[in-house]
């Protein structure tokens, strides 16, 4: 199935939103298209392969999540080698870890993520309101083009699973949920990126990561 | 850095006798005075500073709902940030059609009264952090009740009503907003049907008494008519939210001179 919602000639890159059966596409697509994307949602990999850059988004839970992604796991992973901008949203996000602590993931039913990042998504402790939802701001701790032109403004969070990447130097940004977690994270070469917040909910600050992320496409 | 308090304009939204949908906005949920297009109010919302925004659709008739889909997909390609949508939710089909028109969370008030599995279905389906659950609240001061506060001196309990506010149920709301938590609800959206439309405050021994009760975040309705009432609930009653409709609707105040009070009073708030 493969649905291209715009299709303008003004469009700075074209990008895919991958369809693996997860919940509303509808305000990411929007929200590419408000920062110049022309979007095709899709799970077909040959569209994966022709575009200019790739958003995995999803809510929920990170074994439905990888289990839905199952039967592009090769081409995501296919994509990510070719050096196409890879950029997970939320739980897409969560997916380009190695794993999760979420649901008895453990022994031999565990599934893995994407490993692209390698790391692990923890739970907030006990005692903490959680899911940590609502209004919290990014502290930029390293450069990175997905970044541009953000310090210090508030995102939109909705989770309670966190990533804790094995090196460090991953965090693009951190946010401060009585504990300090990252809030984006990027590999070495910065091609493979995630948001634990939605950026199609927060605002102006999130339309200028969209932005970002088509202008990270549109030179890629 | 913490999570900020949540300012949430909300629009209440009817078919004009033309059938087009329009703004209404009520006093004591009667008296409903036209107030704009949904689409356009929407709009200047989302460049306002809104931290979220909510729109009920007050039809409540088949026909009504089919329309209301099509200006929720029209809202939400405006709304880039985050949209609840209630009214008339009563299956795990109505919640699914409203997520899929682009709502991020659905509300629901009476569905959930009448099927409590409902919260449950929603969670399991689409995940907790979508099903908000309205609660209509009303003072009571007889004996039907379970939990008590005392207000200016007499001792009243807080019942759960359904179509705001005309039938009552019986039902205390401290009872049922823990239940509703259990059963999977990812917040609670307190309404007073003897607050709603009075601007004289929120009903604040109402939304703390359910603060208390719950660990989701609670957010405040009914009874704005200022920053300051905004002030009073989130650090009198601890609300996570404050929902208001006419101060803003009417630019009686800004969602931006709003948060600017709160602010220069330690209240932290996303500017």
């Amino acid at each position: 199935m493969s649905i291209t919602t715009s299709d303008s000639e003004d469009a700075l890159a074209s990008v895919v939103v991958v369809d693996y059966g997860l919940g509303n596409l509808r305000s990411v697509t929007r929200g590419l298209e408000r920062a110049g994307a022309n979007v095709e949602i899709t799970d077909d990999p040959d569209a994966f392969a022709d575009a200019d850059g790739v958003v995995l988004p999803g809510v929920g839970a990170f074994r439905e999540g990888i289990e839905n992604a199952d039967h592009v796991r090769q081409d995501l992973l296919e994509v990510a080698e070719s050096g196409t901008p890879l950029f997970g949203i939320c739980l897409g996000m969560q997916m380009l870890l190695t794993t999760s602590e979420e649901g008895d993931n453990e022994g031999e039913s565990a599934v893995q993520g994407l490993d692209l990042i390698s790391g692990t998504n923890v739970r907030f402790a006990e005692g903490q309101k959680v899911p940590h939802m609502g209004w919290n701001q990014l502290s930029v701790e390293r450069e990175h083009p997905l970044v541009e032109g953000i310090d210090g403004e508030y995102a939109y969070f909705v989770h309670s699973y966190y990533a804790v990447p094995d090196d460090g130097a991953a965090a693009v940004t951190t946010t401060d949920y009585e504990r300090e977690f990252a809030s984006i994270v990027a590999n070495e070469d910065g091609t493979v990126f995630g948001t634990q917040f939605h950026p199609e909910k927060s605002g102006e600050t999130g339309l200028q990561i969209l932005r970002n992320f088509v202008e990270i496409c549109a030179n890629a | 850095m913490v999570l900020t308090k949540r300012i949430i304009p909300c629009i209440d939204v009817d078919l004009d006798d033309d059938g087009n949908p329009a703004v209404y906005t009520g006093v004591h949920f009667e008296d409903l005075k036209y107030t704009g297009d949904p689409v356009e109010m929407a709009k200047a919302y989302n460049e306002s500073g809104a931290d979220e925004f909510v729109f009920l659709d007050i039809t409540a008739s088949a026909e009504g709902r089919e329309t209301m889909l099509d200006v929720v997909r029209d809202v939400a390609d405006e709304v880039f940030i985050p949209l609840t949508v209630g009214g008339g939710i009563r299956t795990t089909d109505d919640i699914k059609e409203t997520l899929r028109a682009g709502a991020d969370k659905v509300s629901i008030t009476t569905g959930a009264l009448e099927r409590p599995e409902l919260v449950n279905q929603g969670a399991r389906a689409f995940g907790s952090q979508c099903i908000v659950i309205s609660v209509d609240a009303r003072r009571r001061y007889d004996e039907g009740g379970e939990h008590y506060v005392e207000i200016d001196g007499e001792s009243c309990w807080f019942e759960c009503t359904k179509k705001g506010g005309r039938e009552g149920t019986g039902i205390d709301v401290l009872e049922w907003a823990a239940e509703a938590e259990s059963r999977g609800a990812g917040e609670l959206f307190v309404n007073s049907i003897d607050k709603d439309g009075t601007k004289d405050g929120y009903d604040l021994p109402l939304t703390s008494a359910v603060c208390d009760v719950v660990d989701t975040p609670v957010i405040a309705s009914s009874g704005c008519g200022s920053p300051e009432d905004m002030y009073d609930v989130f650090t009198e009653a601890n609300a996570d939210a404050g929902l208001a409709a006419s101060i803003f609707h009417f630019d009686e105040y800004s969602i931006e001179e709003t948060k600017e009070y709160l602010d220069e009073r330690g209240v932290p708030v996303r500017l």
